[in-house]
């Protein structure tokens, strides 16, 4: 057992604020997007079902955006008080993006306040559909650039240390680092597609419960196609990721493949355990493909983690993250597909009951991708905080009480939680949406 | 302008910013509370709800902004705060956290749940009391380094007669800006009865406002006379920010130009706000930090400016436009939107 010093009581409070914020964050910048298409085919195909979807979506939302606000603005002062001399390295080379990710924020509130306090506001509902433009862009840019932040750390650039100082800043090269394309792609596809699956899973449950109107029928459609297609996108930028971990990471790839020897022709690992010698057993074996996964070719020549000294590699047990991440993401494929394919064969019943259970799980599954994903990329730079040139051991704080700052972040995260859900089950409950379309939309189309 | 100036500049007009309009929230959520309890809740409290619901994030960005300014601007202040301040810094944080999301909760999720309403109505006055501290700390005698450690001397912070008496100020301005705001709103939306409330709710804050303003003085002289003698050099700030103070009070008194009272009130804090910083400086924590010694390199610097210069362009018009719609558009403010 490591020991609970500073250092590790810090990692464990960063870690754990993070894995709370990244539930809310990723349908931060999500769901806005579905919003969007749900209100805009609402308008185009004058089709009041649609727009209802988006109304109830965007009353969700408020509930976790301000979770969201809460844990984000945690995080931000934590970094700061966790890792004062990580940050003050970080001030001085990449506060831009973080500078400019508060102006994300500004935009992203402000327009957000407009959109959910003005539904019937304007004489054209293109108007307020106009609304939701400014929403994306706000959100989509806060996560391009607390990215690209956490890009620097794990390949930085742009400055030179000298007798423990930064020179030759350059913030723009800090900015876009080699981590910076391939993360942004990933982070940004991800979320988009795990909201989409939590909202089908959403509909999903409730047409298992019961409720079969056309109201459900048009969200699971609307939502598994989005997701079909944001689940394609997070596996390419996933594919790119290995491709840059390879060149610019390597110790990471080779920690998750437990990938010990530098070689042409790897074979790729799934699961499986590793035993006192470092020696793989009861694994799934793919050959070569780690080879193709590195660089799109079976004899690309993959490094292994010998060529590293011992104490910088990464932890091994991030190769479950891995896994667990991508066979969630042929999943992710999968289910959509198989959803889409019934409905298009006239005979089959895309509503049957155990793909709707498929769906259903695909939700929490996304977001449990996320978090492995997350896991993986940041236990997996391990033992750097910036890598090559700072480690965490050398960044913690020395201030006092971080034990009891982690409980009582403990207690506040598991309130807020148990409250999210709560709040949340008697917001639609009370309101269901058939009650609520008959009401605005008038008699009879419902059901 | 040097950079350290228009650094520390951008800063505190922010945080002025922030200080107005949280002010406005903060004292807003007591007054529901208290609204709740004295029975006079169907008054007030759909007036409060309808101007904060749409800008409440807003509001929590000034402060996000702050202090991802601060470690842009000033990298070694976040160091300094960083290390000390965890415990209360947590505190802070987790007051925030659970107004920010109770609100939520309580608005848009059980309407009118009389336990989320206490915690964000008290947590509003808490609030202001654990971030004042800050401006308490950066004055001196509060930190001490030594080992390459900085340590916070909590005792000496708790048994301050100064640091007390600027938690006094904190919260008796809260109560002070917001109900002068929510006075000009409720006139705004010609609801006359929490007008009436809200208007005495603001004449009984403005003699502690002032009593408490005066306070700090006195026992500012006492903890840090360089300062203090710094501050007498610009009295006319000082003076400025006390004949807003009369012509508010009086304004509100004669039941007329609520909108100028408001504004008035906003000066009244800008000058007492601007004069406290100005004479603070060149220190941000006394006398550890200066902003010449803990600015940023000049790379950095010129580019955050820049930065801010493009953000003002997209900010500026957007917050227009919110102003706009939601304290500006009488229909909207009478609840007929
Ligand atoms: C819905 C979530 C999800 C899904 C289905 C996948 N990923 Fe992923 N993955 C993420 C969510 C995610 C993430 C949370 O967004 C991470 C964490 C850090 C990052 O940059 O993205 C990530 C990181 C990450 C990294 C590390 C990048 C780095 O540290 O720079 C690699 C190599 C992959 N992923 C590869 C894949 C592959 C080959 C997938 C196959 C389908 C895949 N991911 C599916
Ligand atoms: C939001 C999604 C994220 C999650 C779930 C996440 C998760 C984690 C976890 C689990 C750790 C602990 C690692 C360990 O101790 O072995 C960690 C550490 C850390 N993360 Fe992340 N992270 C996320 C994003 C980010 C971003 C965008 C940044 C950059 C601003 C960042 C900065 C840090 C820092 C400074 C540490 C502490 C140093 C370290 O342990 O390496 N994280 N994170
Ligand atoms: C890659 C991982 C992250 C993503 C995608 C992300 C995204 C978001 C989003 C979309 C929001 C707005 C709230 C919402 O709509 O739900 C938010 C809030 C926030 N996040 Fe994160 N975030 C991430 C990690 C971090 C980290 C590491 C920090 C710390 C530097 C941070 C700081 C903040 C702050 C300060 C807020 C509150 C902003 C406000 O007041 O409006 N985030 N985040």
């Amino acid at each position: 057992m490591p020991e609970l010093d500073n250092v590790m009581l810090s990692r464990m409070l960063t870690g754990m604020t993070l894995i709370f914020h990244i539930i809310f964050a990723t349908i931060g910048v999500g769901i806005p997007v579905m919003i969007s298409i749900a209100e805009f085919l609402g308008i185009r195909r004058k089709d009041p079902y649609y727009t209802l979807l988006a109304r109830r979506w965007a009353r969700g939302f408020t509930i976790t955006v301000a979770v969201g606000v809460v844990t984000g603005t945690i995080i931000g002062m934590q970094l700061s008080m966790l890792w004062p001399s990580f940050m003050r390295v970080a001030g001085q080379v990449i506060a831009l993006p973080l500078f400019m990710e508060t102006f994300a924020f500004f935009f992203e509130a402000i327009f957000l306040g407009i959109y959910l306090y003005t539904w019937d506001r304007f004489k054209k509902p293109i108007y307020h559909w106009l609304l939701t433009i400014p929403i994306m862009i706000g959100s989509s840019a806060s996560a391009l650039f607390i990215t690209t932040v956490n890009a620097f750390m794990n390949t930085p650039q742009g400055f030179d240390l000298v007798d423990g100082k930064t020179v030759n800043i350059d913030p723009i090269a800090a900015m876009f680092n080699p981590a910076t394309p391939s993360k942004v792609f990933h982070v940004i596809t991800s979320a988009y597609a795990t909201s989409a699956f939590v909202l089908a899973a959403i509909a999903a449950v409730s047409y298992l419960l019961g409720r079969r109107g056309v109201y459900q029928a048009k969200a699971l459609r609307l939502t598994i196609v989005s997701a079909l297609i944001f689940s394609l996108g997070t596996a390419l930028a996933g594919d790119i990721s290995a491709k840059f971990l390879a060149e610019h990471q390597p110790e990471k790839l080779a920690a998750a493949e437990w990938h010990f020897e530098t070689e042409k022709g790897a074979d790729l690992l799934l699961y499986g355990i590793l035993d006192e010698n470092n020696e793989v057993k009861h694994a799934i074996r793919i050959p070569k493909a780690l080879s193709f996964l590195a660089g799109n070719s079976f004899d690309t020549e993959v490094i292994g983690l010998n060529d590293f000294p011992e104490d910088e590699h990464p932890p091994l047990w991030v190769h479950y993250m891995f896994d667990l991440m991508v066979t969630i993401g042929m999943y992710m494929v999968a289910v959509p597909g198989i959803f889409i394919l019934m409905w298009r064969v006239k005979k089959w019943n895309e509503f049957n009951k155990p793909l709707l259970w498929a769906v259903a799980a695909g939700g929490p599954l996304a977001m449990l991708a996320i978090e492995f994903g997350w896991i993986y990329a940041e236990v997996g730079r391990q033992p750097w905080i910036l890598r090559g040139y700072m480690k965490v051991a050398d960044a913690a704080t020395h201030g006092e009480g971080v034990g009891l700052a982690f409980a009582l972040f403990a207690i506040l995260y598991l309130i807020l939680a148990i409250l999210t859900v709560v709040v949340l089950l008697k917001m639609f409950k009370r309101n269901p949406a058939e009650a609520e379309f008959e009401e605005r939309y008038g008699e009879g189309t419902a059901k | 302008m040097s950079l350290d100036v228009l650094g520390i500049t951008v800063l505190w007009i922010f945080l002025y910013g922030y200080l107005i309009v949280a002010s406005i929230d903060f004292g807003a959520g007591f007054f529901a509370f208290y609204g709740k309890l004295t029975g006079k809740d169907h008054i007030i409290n759909a007036l409060i709800s309808r101007y904060l619901s749409p800008v409440w994030e807003v509001t929590n960005v000034f402060f996000v902004f702050f202090f991802v300014g601060i470690v842009g601007f000033f990298p070694d202040t976040a160091y300094y705060f960083g290390t000390a301040l965890l415990i209360p810094g947590s505190i802070a944080l987790i007051l925030l956290a659970v107004r920010g999301s109770f609100y939520a909760f309580g608005n848009y999720g059980s309407k009118d749940n009389i336990i989320f309403l206490f915690l964000y109505g008290s947590t509003g006055l808490l609030i202001p009391a654990s971030l004042s501290t800050v401006l308490t700390i950066s004055e001196g005698g509060f930190l001490e380094e030594s080992g390459g450690k900085v340590i916070f001397l909590a005792k000496e912070l708790f048994s301050s007669f100064y640091s007390w008496s600027v938690v006094l100020l904190a919260i008796v301005s809260v109560l002070f800006i917001s109900a002068a705001f929510l006075t000009y709103y409720a006139d705004r939306a010609a609801d006359v009865e929490a007008r009436g409330v809200l208007r005495k709710f603001m004449l009984s804050w403005s003699g502690p406002t002032i009593l408490a303003s005066l306070l700090i003085f006195i026992s500012l002289k006492g903890h840090n006379p360089v300062h203090f003698e710094n501050a007498l050099n610009y009295w006319w700030m000082f003076a400025l920010s006390l004949f807003f103070f009369f012509v508010a009070t009086y304004l509100v008194y004669r039941k007329r130009n609520y909108g100028t009272a408001f504004i008035a009130v906003m000066l009244q804090f800008f000058f007492a706000f601007f004069g406290y910083g100005v004479s603070h400086l060149p220190y941000i924590i006394y006398p550890f930090i200066t902003i010449q010694e803990s600015v940023v390199n000049p790379t950095m610097g010129t580019a955050l400016v820049i930065v801010f210069i493009a953000g003002l362009f997209l900010l500026i018009p957007s917050l227009l436009l919110l102003m706009k719609l939601f304290l500006f558009d009488a229909e909207y403010i009478k609840g007929k939107k």
